[in-house]
This record gives structure tokens, C-alpha cells and sequence, in this order.
């Protein structure tokens, strides 16, 4: 038999993340600080929501792009929240999740050749999507001393004739990175002169713990040339209903809804409903669970101060990512120690870019009592190091 | 500040100073003046466990109470209350608005307790005109919190 897989599909490299998966899978008594969603249950005013329509009987498809409710109400939250207005008709469409806004969005508008510049450690499907949608990717290794921001140097370094498109993936995972208005604005006008379209990914702008979240997209210059992604996973503990959006020019959301309808048809019919109902009666369910997140923030930093392990302040998402370099160990030894002598599950840097190496991500979406737990095994592992370092 | 520093203790009175300090971004000692100010100023009335007595081998019985008073000169609802939520087996006195007057929790032994503190310490007191006592079947959740523990973190262990 001949061989039926695409060579294009048969290079990408499957998850760096997976592999660990295995490993902590194989150990159920491991306390995981290594997933990627919130611990809060979906409010259960939302849920109700999505129960009710089924009960009525809401089971068929919506419109390809999503609801007319859903979509203008996303739109009235894009101005309440980030002064910036969609049109919810032609320039907003409802998507599986964000991710699969990323994935449609890099197929509606890259030929073959063209350069995604991917801002590295970041989210792990910008690189594949880039590849499968012909496009080549450009990795810019972000830096700790920049807090791990991406800097206008680095973008005007990054940028060659073939570059289109700049993922800004901001609140950042895994890194908790967050750009404000001043720092974004140091990019805006390379990102207008070098005639460069914006992707990007704020999944996390709820989760913003030093001031309300600025998109790229609320620069004048800028909205007609960046497409705003965003959904219900993170802010609203949405995860398993995968419900997303996506917002930019007409024209381009024109060419994602073809993708859209003939690859997916419609989001989830019962999730739509329900997140109308988040969108109206949610803001206080996401008040609380930032409230949550940014007090168990603290408190991890103060612990790493105290066992003495270097992690600049993330300002947004529930990510810490601190430096382990200083151990001698990769990030992948370091987390596979950790679990094997601790039973401690921690993702380690690189499965989010190779500049990820020498720092580990740890989530917060967990219970305090957990995360104390975690964190004085995490601490009697570091002490044993030193020590055995004769520190 | 206050309000965080409540929200974190009412869910968790026994939150250890230090973690909470640092969950709040203040220093241990402000944090523990502010609680202890909070004490003196009868905010904070008490640091209390939420038992679920189903689960231990004590039988424990709860009745809610309504009743309805006359107020007399000189005896107001605040004396009438005071005269009630003064024996040590009622534990929640409120008054309430509407078709009766107070609201009364108590907890006893047995159903026979409740009715003997019924009609031998309640009914007989002047002002009160009629008692309703409703016995409490099953306790769902309580003080926020749901009694009948499910929650298991089903979460995959590991994800992007």
C-alpha cells in the first residue's frame, strides 16, 4: 500500500506538551500544576443557560457565523470593555474555540512563502498552523530582562520583504506576560509601515491583574489591519464548550466564514446560547475569578522569593514561569526530577518554544490547599539541589 | 481591603496568616491589626466550624421556628428577642419582615427536645401570640457551602 499521509502533516511535531501528558499519566497520585484551564467550574447561571436551551429544543445549526444575539452582544462587550466597534453582520464571526480562529484565520490570508513572525515561548498551535497553512514561520525569542514583552527592535530585526503577519499573543501563556497601551504603541507604526497585518490572541485579556487589558485593534491605525480573537474558555471557565470569536475587516472575515462553513458549519448551538448568557450576566463571575487568580498570584511569587527561585512578575493569564537555569538541569530534567522525586507535575519551558529552556510554566488554576501542597514539595526538591550543589 | 480580607476568612477561618498576607500584597503584622481591629469592632464575631453532624454518629435535630409577638411598652422586639436567643439552645434568632416576626433556628437532641423548649419556654413568654416549628429534613449546603461533597478535579493533567 502506498503511503496516504501528507508530508507537510507528517513533519509537524506533535506536542511537546504531550509527551509529558504521558509521563504524569502514568502517576495518578502526581499533583499536576500543569494544566492549561481554569479549576472553576462554567457559573451556574450559564450552564442553566445552555441546559434550558436544550430542553427547548435548540439542537439545530445557527447561521455559520454564530447567533445574531451572540455576536452583537460580543460586540457591545468589545466597546464596554476595550473601546473598540465591530460591526457583529460583517466583521465578527463565532469560531470553535479561539483556536480555531488562529487556524482559520492563517489559512484565510497566507499564500505559500509568506512569514508569520511568532513571538516564542508562546501558545503551541501558532507554528503548526503556520506550516499547514503554507506559510513559514519566523520565531522571536523573547527575553526575560524585557519581562518577556516583544520589543520594537526585535519585531524590526524579525521583519523581511515576506513577511504578512504578526501573532501578538498577549496576555501571554505560558509566560503571564502582559503589553500595555505604551508598549504596544512602540509597535504600532513599524507594524503600519512595514505593512504588516496582526493576529491577535487575547484569549487571557480577562485575566489582567495590573489594569483593565489594551488590545492592539483600539489603536486607529490599527483596527483595519488586526484581527481580534478572543472567547469564552478563560474568563468565563469555558473550556470543554469550545467557543471562541474572532473580529477584524470585513473582507477578511468574509474569507474565514468560507473556511468556517465548509471545515465546521457552525460553533456548538448550545454553547452559543449559553454565552449569551455570560455575556450579559457574567461580569461579576469574572470579577471573582480574577479576584482568585491574582491572590493566589501573589502567592506564589512570595513563595518563590522565599525558596529563593528567580520568577519575573506575570501580570496577566495563571501562568508563573520562573527561571530554573540556574540548576544546571534542561527544563524538561528539571520537570521530569521534580515528578519522578516529588510527584510534582510542572510543564517545562520548551514545550512552548526552544527559548523556553532553563524556565518551567506553573499553573495557578488550582485550590490554595493544593497549590501550598505543591509548592513546599517544590521547595524540598530546590533545597535538596542546593544542597547537593554544596550551596 | 477589609471586604478581601472577609471574603478570604469567610470561606476559610483557619487560612494561615502568612499565606494570606501574601495573597493580599500586605505585611503579616498590618494584616493581623486589621483583623484584630476587626475583632474589637464586632465585624468579626467569631471563628466557627461548619460540621455536618449527618456525618458523625451524634443525632442532632434542627427546627426553624416562626413566631409571632405582640410588642408591649417598654418591651420592644430587641427584649422580646433577647429573651429568647438568651438560652443557649437557640442558635439564630432574626427578625424578619412579613407574616411573623422572628425566625428561630434551634438544634436539639431530639424532636421531642424541641418540642419540650416549644411549649414549655417559647409559647408561655407574654408577648408571644403563636409559634410555627418546621423541622429541617436534610441540610443541601450551608454557609456557602454544599455538605454533599462531589468535586473531584476531572481536568486532564496535563494540557497546553
Amino acid at each position: 500500500m502506498r503511503n496516504f499521509l501528507s508530508d507537510k502533516v507528517k513533519g509537524i511535531a506533535p506536542s511537546g506538551i504531550r509527551k509529558f501528558f504521558d509521563i504524569v499519566n502514568e502517576m495518578p497520585e502526581a499533583i499536576s500544576l500543569g494544566v492549561g484551564e481554569p479549576d472553576f467550574d462554567t457559573p451556574w447561571h450559564v450552564r442553566e443557560e445552555g441546559i434550558y436551551s436544550l430542553e427547548r429544543g435548540r439542537t439545530f445549526y445557527t447561521s455559520n457565523s454564530g447567533l445574531m444575539p451572540l455576536r452583537e452582544e460580543i460586540c457591545r462587550y468589545l466597546q464596554r470593555r476595550c473601546q473598540v466597534s465591530y460591526d457583529p453582520k460583517t466583521e465578527t464571526l463565532i469560531t470553535v474555540g479561539g483556536s480555531e480562529a488562529i487556524d482559520v484565520a492563517l489559512r484565510a490570508m497566507l499564500n505559500p512563502g509568506d512569514e508569520v513572525l511568532i513571538p516564542q515561548p508562546s501558545y503551541v498551535s501558532y507554528l503548526p498552523c503556520t506550516v499547514l497553512a503554507d506559510g513559514v514561520p519566523v520565531i522571536i525569542n523573547l527575553k526575560e530582562e524585557n519581562a518577556f514583552k516583544l520589543t520594537r527592535q526585535e519585531l524590526l530585526d524579525a521583519i523581511t520583504p515576506r513577511t504578512k503577519v504578526l501573532i501578538l499573543p498577549f496576555p501571554n501563556n505560558p509566560t503571564g506576560a502582559v503589553m500595555n497601551r505604551e508598549e504596544l504603541k512602540e509597535l504600532v507604526d513599524v507594524i503600519v509601515e512595514k505593512d504588516l497585518f496582526v493576529i491577535s490572541d487575547e484569549i487571557y485579556s480577562e485575566l489582567s491583574y495590573h489594569g483593565t487589558h489594551v488590545t492592539i485593534a483600539s489603536f486607529p491605525e490599527m483596527k483595519e489591519r488586526t484581527l481580534l480573537i478572543n472567547g469564552f474558555s478563560k474568563a468565563y471557565a469555558m473550556t470543554g464548550w469550545r467557543l471562541g470569536y474572532c473580529c477584524g475587516p470585513k473582507m477578511l472575515i468574509a474569507e474565514m466564514t468560507k473556511i468556517h462553513q465548509y471545515a465546521i458549519m457552525c460553533a456548538p448551538t448550545t454553547s452559543q446560547y449559553a454565552a449569551i448568557e455570560a455575556m450579559r450576566h457574567g461580569d461579576r463571575d469574572v470579577e471573582t475569578m480574577r479576584n482568585a487568580y491574582d491572590q493566589r498570584r501573589r502567592f506564589l511569587m512570595a513563595r518563590f522569593a522565599e525558596m529563593n527561585l528567580p520568577c519575573f512578575e506575570p501580570h496577566g493569564a495563571f501562568y508563573c514561569f520562573p527561571n530554573i537555569s540556574r540548576f544546571g538541569m534542561s527544563s524538561e530534567e528539571f520537570a521530569t526530577k521534580l515528578l519522578m522525586e516529588e510527584k510534582v507535575a510542572v510543564v517545562p519551558g520548551t514545550a512552548f518554544g526552544d527559548c523556553g529552556e532553563g524556565f518551567l510554566r506553573i499553573s495557578y488554576a488550582y485550590s490554595l490547599e493544593s497549590l501550598k501542597e505543591a509548592l513546599d514539595r517544590l521547595e524540598r526538591f530546590i533545597h535538596r539541589l542546593d544542597e547537593n550543589a554544596g550551596k | 481591603m477589609r471586604e478581601k480580607i472577609l471574603a478570604l476568612i469567610e470561606k476559610n477561618a483557619r487560612i494561615d496568616l502568612h499565606d494570606m498576607a501574601a495573597m493580599l500584597g500586605m505585611e503579616e503584622w498590618e494584616l493581623a491589626n486589621e483583623l484584630a481591629r476587626m475583632e474589637t469592632e464586632n465585624i468579626i464575631c467569631g471563628y466557627h466550624t461548619l460540621i455536618n453532624w449527618e456525618n458523625t454518629s451524634r443525632e442532632i435535630v434542627t427546627a426553624l421556628i416562626e413566631v409571632k409577638v405582640t410588642p408591649q411598652r417598654g418591651m420592644g422586639f430587641d427584649s422580646i428577642a433577647e429573651r429568647i436567643y438568651q438560652y443557649p439552645e437557640v442558635d439564630t434568632v432574626y427578625l424578619m419582615s412579613g407574616a411573623f416576626d422572628f425566625t428561630v433556628i434551634l438544634e436539639g437532641k431530639s424532636m421531642r427536645d424541641v418540642a419540650q423548649f416549644v411549649s414549655e419556654k417559647l409559647s408561655i413568654m407574654d408577648a408571644v401570640l403563636s409559634t410555627a416549628t418546621h423541622f429541617v429534613l436534610k441540610k443541601y449546603k450551608d454557609h456557602g457551602t454544599v455538605l454533599i461533597k462531589t468535586t473531584k478535579d476531572e481536568r486532564m493533567l496535563v494540557t497546553p
